[in-house]
């Protein structure tokens, strides 16, 4: 069946998608909000962290999205890069602002989504699949019971509203 | 964030949120900065087809009275003699210093009445300055609170307004006004003028009247392709036309001339306020000048971002307006920097967040409508 997920027209969206491109066609959990998926975590600065296999992928929320608009340029680190939770390890900008984006775990930088060069506009379209953005090898896993799981985010976004 | 007390609506605001706007306080209004559509949609809207704009923040300042136009003229550097009734045109409000006091647009009406709509932020700034120096002459009144103003604007405005109005608009000239006509139904006054690049009306209405004008422009835009346009678009799209915006690109402290805006200072015009600093500045020789940029490398100008030499890294100025230019896509700007460093395709280098990217000066609109 037709994933309703599933990206319209550019091949490249799977080159472009994490190792979890699996996702595309995986049935959506029946509880699963579209704009929160459940099996992320979300940062109080909007990033969404995906963990799978020692590996954490990295891309902004839907309510990050919503806020940039239209995202026009996506600066990245290289490979190899270490990072530190809360520190900046790149930027998005949008026609109306730029924002940095925080590390939501430290450790090293091993893949990056390098399609976001030349398609920014991904990061609208798809923010938790061909819109993410890097994966990090954490040095310290702990820290991801720092995030807020999906339920929590959506309360953080509730409280945060004005 | 915009729970501020002093934060005003506009006659449209509801309208706007039964869009799905995202609502700013923008100088003090509550103002829409894109609807659901977004930035890019919207900009493309006005290029392609018609884009409608909530500008009722703007102010507008009547002067009446037999001398009124003896008035303007003293606040005014272009030359208010050359309008007739029903012609608009583009000006700038000096200070002694020739600082701009804002830009604007006079309209004469009558031989004894004129309109000057001025920018949203300085309403009050503006009043105050025109009271001050030509109060004993005329009536100025501020009748901001009492005027609505709604944008159409782009390639399908004559065409989608035309029949909900009896107004010639097929000849009416670029800067050319319509007082005493009705829209929909509705007392309006129809401008051609705006703030896109494109072709278009403005329309001055009474508030009261100003949701239902509105609901019907959007059907109007929209059946010919067209769509509700926020702030962020008008940004982009004034930008690529090369349009200053006050609080950006000019300011209390740069002169017209330096700002580029030479054609609009008529030295012969009149006794204007600022003349004498200004013949000083033309005389002695600019020294820095607004340029508009391209970007070469990668990155996006924003405003207070710092310009300096390409060889020496010296300091030159800073970025006034930067954005994506949707239709010419390419990323675009506009900055002071030293006369010596503002001829066309000089190269400068802009600090983006760190990052130096080049950029290189361009002569001239970044966008020009087709057929202009």
């Amino acid at each position: 069946m037709v994933n309703p997920r599933k990206p319209k027209s550019s091949k490249d969206r799977f080159i472009a998608a994490p190792a979890s491109k699996t996702r595309f066609f995986k049935e959506p959990a029946k509880n699963m909000s579209d704009a929160y998926p459940n099996d992320l975590l979300f940062s109080e600065d909007h990033e969404w962290s995906r963990a799978e296999n020692n590996v954490v992928t990295v891309g902004i929320s839907q309510f990050a999205v919503d806020q940039l608009g239209d995202v026009t340029q996506v600066d990245l680190p290289r490979e190899g890069e270490v990072l530190k939770q809360n520190e900046p390890f790149g930027s998005v900008e949008s026609v109306k602002a730029v924002s940095d984006l925080l590390a939501p775990i430290s450790g090293k930088v091993v893949k990056v989504n390098t399609t976001l060069q030349d398609s920014p506009e991904y990061v609208n379209e798809d923010p938790y699949d061909g819109g993410w953005m890097i994966q990090i090898e954490p040095s310290n896993p702990d820290e991801l019971k720092k995030l807020m799981d999906a339920a929590a985010y959506e309360t953080f976004l509730k409280e945060h509203e004005d | 964030m915009s729970t501020e007390t002093t934060v005003r609506n506009t006659p449209l605001t509801s309208a706007h949120r039964r869009l799905g706007a995202k609502l700013i306080d923008f100088g003090g209004w509550l103002m829409p900065v894109n609807y659901p559509a977004g930035i890019l949609e919207e900009h493309k809207a006005t290029r392609n087809a018609v884009g409608v704009f909530d500008v009722c923040h703007m102010g507008e300042i009547h002067f009446r009275g037999p001398r009124a136009a003896q008035a303007v003229q003293r606040l005014v550097t272009n030359n208010v003699a050359a309008l007739s009734d029903g012609r608009a045109m583009y000006a700038v409000a000096c200070h002694e210093s020739g600082g701009i006091v804002d830009d604007l647009i006079v309209y004469r009406v009558a031989a004894d009445h004129f309109l000057i709509v001025v920018n949203a932020s300085n309403i009050e700034k503006d009043h105050q300055h025109f009271v001050a120096n030509v109060g004993s002459l005329c009536q100025i009144s501020n009748e901001s609170d009492s005027t609505a103003l709604i944008a159409f604007q782009g390639p399908k405005a004559q065409t989608a307004l035309a029949p909900l109005t009896d107004a010639n608009l097929a000849s009416l000239p670029s800067f050319h006004f319509l007082p005493g006509q009705k829209v929909a139904g509705v007392s309006a006054w129809i401008a051609r003028t705006g703030y896109t690049g494109e072709d278009g009306f403005e329309i001055f209405c009474s508030p009261a009247d100003a949701p239902a004008l509105w609901d019907t422009l959007i059907d109007a835009a929209s059946a010919v392709g067209g769509k509700p346009v926020g702030l962020g678009a008008r940004d982009t799209l004034r930008l690529e036309a090369r349009l200053s915006l006050y609080g950006n690109d000019l300011s209390d402290t740069t002169s017209p001339l330096e700002a580029g805006l030479g054609w609009v200072v008529k030295f012969d015009a009149g006794d204007f306020i600022g003349k004498a600093a200004l013949l000083r500045q033309r005389d002695a020789g600019l020294a820095r000048q607004l340029v508009g940029f391209e970007m070469r490398d990668r990155g996006i100008a924003r405003h207070g971002y710092a310009i300096s030499d390409v060889a020496t890294s010296t300091r030159l100025g800073e970025v006034t307006s930067g954005t994506v230019g949707p239709t010419v896509g390419k990323n675009i700007g506009m900055g002071y920097v030293p006369r010596s460093h503002s001829q066309p395709g000089t190269r400068i280098v802009i600090d983006c967040r760190g990052k130096p990217a080049q950029a290189e000066i361009i002569k001239g609109p970044f966008y020009r409508r087709p057929g202009k």
